[in-house]
């Protein structure tokens, strides 16, 4: 097995199906009926991941992201490859801690609003704070 | 033109990604059972902390500085590394790549226009770091061997990129190169240089080509000095140099008396030189497992060498089957009471691996058999503490890893991934 081949960027999907694979084209009784409409039925892995080597996942353990539909538990995919602009979810990086909110980029200020009554948002001063964005929330996976 | 692209620290890089209480401290990441220094970053460079030390030499340095320690997580830099050289495929395109070990990758730029080879490492160089989090450094140079020296002042410039691509620039570097610190002159070759007065890489350019190959190991050294001049010798995907005989053995930082820490020390060289020869594609025959005693009156020193030899069925190139045979012969040698300063293996008789015989008694599942030594073997590669519990050697079993500081499996384990708040 090619191990690459689930590491390439382009991830074209874990599963091999080709037209042979298409189980009621040897029906033995009506087989044409959905034949010419066969597919290959949906990935996941190809559709939650564009960019496979800069995709990681994460665990949520704060509510600081309630509103947005981010609950304590939760699993986010993150891209590092997508830029950080307003209004994204991300993944940033404060003082050594690792935060998820959402980021606002106007102008010269940038702050980090979480989407909860409980927290207030963080205002960001370069000078002061280490501070760098990791990555770009792109999904959520949500136990309900 | 060629570039190496060589990732800084990369254990260390793989550790701080996931862990940004750790930016500007310094950082050591331990060789398996927490024996020795196998990365430290920066900061950890600066205090003195040396690689390949010992660890609890180092340990009151460690503690004093407060220095993040981890044992090794293959897991983790498996995949990291799985990423990056990914970026560079993408990048440069498939058969471009050279993927030389773990961390380190040689790219042929042959399809880039010389004026433009800043800027495409340059992108390289960022798109990587960008997209993996992993901070690389490129050295971009005519030849492979030119390209390592170019890398050296990568690492030490701000921009993490070197391009030596005029004579000036390449005359400059290699005056600025030790003989030891070129890519392919070992300590013994080294000496032997330095004994002729020919101290730095430009020296080394300018010596006879004859002497060279009586002197640096044949063909190899010849390679080694028309490199260094600049003409290309050493092809994409070529291994440096197929070693005769490769050998790995450490003096113990104490004197070592318990048959579990030598079995542990030669399951450990057992391991790297099996890597090694993978790594030049060759398959061994001759297995020697060798101890160094001390002497019991600690004011001798009359040190006396003990050794066994086992000529494998077939060659090997497999770590596993190497283990089999290795931990008897390490059984058979040790003499309880006595104290040990060394011990070492050494694989000889080197076959290419694509030559090997099989012998006719080895059972009619041969290629079968491979194959499921091949898997094994990859799996070791991503997931080494977990595949030495299944190795078939109930021997195995004895032997204990120590990770006592180790990470989470971030990117390839779901119930450990990083938590953000």
């Amino acid at each position: 097995m090619d191990i690459n081949q689930f590491n390439r960027t382009a991830y074209n999907g874990s599963k091999d199906f080709d037209q042979w694979n298409v189980q009621n084209a040897n029906a033995t009784g009506f087989g044409a009926a959905a034949d010419d409409f066969m597919e290959r039925g949906i990935d996941l892995n190809e559709q939650l991941i564009r960019n496979k080597p800069a995709t990681f996942f994460m665990r949520v353990n704060s509510d600081a992201m309630n509103a947005a539909g981010i609950s304590k538990g939760d699993v986010v995919i993150i891209d590092r490859s997508l830029k950080p602009v307003n209004g994204k979810v991300v993944i940033a990086n404060l003082n050594g801690e690792m935060l998820i909110r959402r980021l606002e980029n106007l102008r010269n200020k940038v702050r980090l609003l979480p989407e909860t009554d409980k927290l207030s948002p963080i205002e960001i001063d370069a000078s002061c704070c280490d501070f760098s964005i990791w990555g770009v929330v792109t999904y959520v996976i949500h136990v309900p | 033109m060629k570039a190496i692209v060589d990732c800084n620290s990369f254990y260390c890089s793989c550790e701080r990604l996931f862990k940004p209480e750790l930016n500007h401290r310094p950082i050591v990441v331990l060789s398996n059972n927490d024996g020795c220094i196998i990365s430290r970053n920066m900061e950890a460079k600066s205090l003195g902390i040396e690689m390949a030390g010992p660890y609890y030499q180092m340990r009151e340095l460690i503690e004093k500085n407060n220095v993040a320690v981890f044992s090794s997580n293959y897991n983790l830099y498996g995949d990291m590394s799985q990423r990056v050289m990914a970026v560079l495929k993408l990048l440069t395109g498939e058969d471009r790549v050279e993927v030389y070990s773990i961390d380190e990758s040689f790219l042929d730029l042959s399809h880039i226009a010389m004026a433009s080879l800043e800027k495409f490492g340059l992108e390289i160089k960022e798109t990587v770091e960008q997209w993996t989090g992993v901070p690389v450094s490129v050295g971009i140079a005519p030849t492979k061997v030119l390209c390592k020296i170019a890398n050296r002042f990568s690492k030490k410039n701000d921009k993490g990129i070197t391009l030596l691509d005029n004579e000036e620039k390449i005359t400059s570097a290699l005056k600025n190169t030790m003989v030891e610190d070129v890519w392919g002159v070992g300590r013994q070759s080294a000496l032997k240089l330095k004994a002729q007065n020919i101290i730095t890489a430009f020296d080394l350019r300018n010596i006879n080509e004859e002497w060279g190959r009586k002197n640096l190991g044949g063909v190899v050294g010849v390679r080694l000095i028309k490199e260094l001049g600049g003409m290309p010798c050493i092809q994409m995907k070529d291994p440096l140099k197929i070693k005769k005989m490769i050998t790995t053995s450490r003096m113990f930082g104490r004197k070592v008396a318990t048959l579990d820490e030598l079995r542990e020390a030669v399951a450990s060289y057992v391991s790297r030189a099996a890597e090694k020869l993978r790594r030049q594609y060759c398959a061994a025959g001759i297995l020697k497992v060798f101890v160094v005693t001390a002497n019991k009156n600690p004011k001798e020193y009359t040190p006396e060498s003990f050794a066994v030899e086992v000529k494998l069925p077939v060659p090997t190139s497999l770590t596993q089957v190497f283990l089999q045979y290795a931990l008897p012969m390490i059984d058979k040698l040790y003499r309880p009471g006595s104290l040990y300063l060394k011990a070492g293996i050494i694989l000889s008789d080197l076959s290419p691996e694509n030559t090997v015989q099989h012998n006719l008694f080895m059972g009619t599942d041969t290629k079968n058999t491979k194959k499921l030594m091949e898997k094994m073997d990859n799996i070791n590669f991503s997931m080494r503490n977990d595949v030495i519990k299944f190795a078939s050697s109930g021997i195995l079993r004895n032997w204990r890893m120590r990770q006592d500081f180790i990470s989470s499996r971030y990117t390839s384990r779901w119930e450990e991934l990083k938590e953000v708040k």
